[in-house]
């Protein structure tokens, strides 16, 4: 679905990611998991088309996203929810929301719209709750399911989430994997970045593990979550065992 | 008594220029994050090619004013498509200097233009002024007034209601989360010019018949408008209709019991009391982000 071949990033004259190749099938959750710095981010504001600055190789469904802007990926099917979340505060969740289906609205896709606002409030019964309140005003757990929601609204294909657990509760995290997980059923793709690298190989299907700019490691979830290299590195377990062996 | 009101009835139409004016700075400034400081020479274009479009050309009111909103606000659009846009990197402080720039071309394509006169035209409606309680009320302020009311609630119900509005005000909460949601967020920007000088259009299109429109006009009504919209408060537009009138009440109240050199320094007197006191302005949001 997602093809990325050595893929080079820039800010101005510093590569932020060194020739990456990596690929995402549909039905897939992929996750990227590394420290910060580790052009984890970087990857996904290339491919939703933010940062132009790249060179080499990046198609989605079989079409390259050379010199796309944002809006047109979002058309051709891929949406970003950001770091930070980055919901609009001061207006209402609804509006949030409508305005995630902003390309929907343009396709004239009215009824698709009402349709997507109740299913993604099935999803996160919370929004249904407050869709009056600015979004500013709710939890930080909350603004993340928000933010996932209002990506949902353009209907993609393939969801980038970026560190959606930044910062919340273990508790909250969990639910907003487990909605991660209901999305994979419902047949979204999903790139997911994360610090947490064990929540994120718990739900993934395959993993990619960056450091400085490039891939030091991929493979299946469950190979990763066993690999040495990757417990020292990024689970923290077993850290005596590593150095004893 | 008769004095005040006549006073309070000047300031009011000057009052609601100031208004129109600071809402043009106030809903580009909060959908670009953007000071333009050649707001003031739009209005000038507004009233000089109303004066043309309807003495010289012959237009009548309604098609005059018509055009000339378009012709202004599509000005502002070819100036942000050519000015601001080009910017390789748009730092605030050189797009804002690139504004000042742009008022001392603007204001010498005018002089070129229509020239050093001055020129003045009928008012709207060709009636006698109304006489209340001894105090004499212009026609055009009834018109201006009506205009003012107009586009507020236009306004109001644009940012409320309709998508666009909405997708506006997330690019001025958010440029990049707009961006990736899949507002075109440069479509969005060229909008907003579109609307703040078409809204500098009608305000000089407004008092083309109640003052002299010359080439210079601009840049007095622009900083009065400035220091209107600082002072109900930036960004927002209850805030601009505030400090307009406010602005324009105390301008001639100032004119009318002090002096009448104070005139234009109540604006800037009024603008430095804000920024000491209370520099969000009197109903804006208390997290201003410059100046």
């Amino acid at each position: 679905m997602l093809r990325i071949r050595n893929l080079k990033c820039f800010y101005g004259r510093i590569m932020a990611v060194k020739g990456v190749s990596l690929s995402v099938n549909a039905g897939e959750i992929i996750c990227l998991i590394g420290a910060n710095g580790s052009g984890k981010t970087t990857l996904l504001s290339a491919a939703c088309g933010l940062l132009a600055s790249w060179t080499g190789e990046m198609e989605f469904e079989k079409k390259s996203l050379k010199g796309m802007e944002p809006p047109a990926v979002v058309r051709s099917g891929i949406s970003l929810v950001p770091e930070g979340r980055m919901v609009f505060a001061p207006l209402s969740v609804l509006d949030n929301l409508k305005l995630g289906a902003y390309t929907m609205y343009k396709k004239k896709a009215v009824s698709a719209v009402e349709k997507d606002l109740e299913s993604v409030m099935n999803l996160f019964p919370i929004l249904g709750q407050r869709y009056r309140q600015p979004a500013g005003t709710l939890s930080g757990g909350e603004q993340q399911m928000l933010a996932i929601a209002r990506a949902l609204m353009a209907r993609p294909r393939l969801l980038l989430l970026d560190e959606p657990s930044m910062g919340l509760a273990p508790l909250v995290a969990e639910k907003i994997m487990e909605a991660i997980t209901v999305l994979r059923s419902r047949g979204l793709t999903i790139v997911l970045v994360e610090q947490n690298a064990l929540a994120a190989l718990e739900v993934a299907d395959r993993g990619y593990v960056f450091e400085t700019g490039s891939v030091v490691l991929q493979g299946a979830a469950d190979e990763l979550l066993a690999d040495k290299d990757v417990k020292r590195a990024y689970l923290g377990k077993d850290y005596g065992d590593f150095y004893d062996a | 008594m008769q004095e005040i009101l006549q006073y309070l009835f000047s300031g009011i139409t000057n009052g609601a220029i100031y208004a129109v004016i600071a809402l043009g700075f106030s809903m580009l400034y909060s959908s670009t994050d953007l000071i333009n400081f050649a707001h003031g020479e739009f209005v000038m274009l507004g009233a000089l090619c109303m004066v043309s479009l309807s003495l010289g050309m012959g237009f009548s009111l309604l098609p005059a004013f018509f055009f000339t909103v378009l012709i202004v606000a599509a000005a502002g659009m070819i100036f942000e498509r050519l000015a601001i846009r080009s910017v390789r990197h748009p730092e605030p402080i050189v797009l804002i200097i690139i504004t000042v720039g742009a008022s001392i071309f603007l204001r010498g394509l005018g002089m070129l233009v229509w020239g050093k006169d001055a020129y003045s035209m009928p008012q709207f409606w060709d009636l006698p002024p109304i006489d209340i309680a001894g105090a004499r009320l212009l026609p055009q302020s009834i018109w201006i007034l009506l205009i003012v009311t107009a586009l507020t609630v236009g306004l109001q119900i644009f940012y409320r209601k309709t998508l666009t509005g909405k997708a506006m005000i997330a690019c001025a909460v958010n440029k990049k989360a707009a961006w990736i949601v899949g507002i075109p967020f440069k479509w969005m920007v060229l909008l907003a010019f579109g609307l703040a000088t078409g809204l500098g259009a009608v305000a000089g299109a407004s008092i083309a018949p109640i003052t002299m429109s010359s080439y210079d006009m601009g840049t007095m009504l622009g900083l009065k408008g400035f220091c209107a919209a600082m002072l109900g408060g930036l960004g927002s537009l209850w805030g601009a209709i505030l400090g307009g009138f406010l602005l324009g009440i105390l301008e001639a109240m100032g004119v009318g019991f002090v002096s009448s050199g104070l005139k234009d320094a109540t604006a800037f007197l009024l603008l430095l009391l804000v920024l000491y006191v209370r520099p969000q302005g009197i109903i804006g949001a208390a997290d201003v982000k410059r100046f």
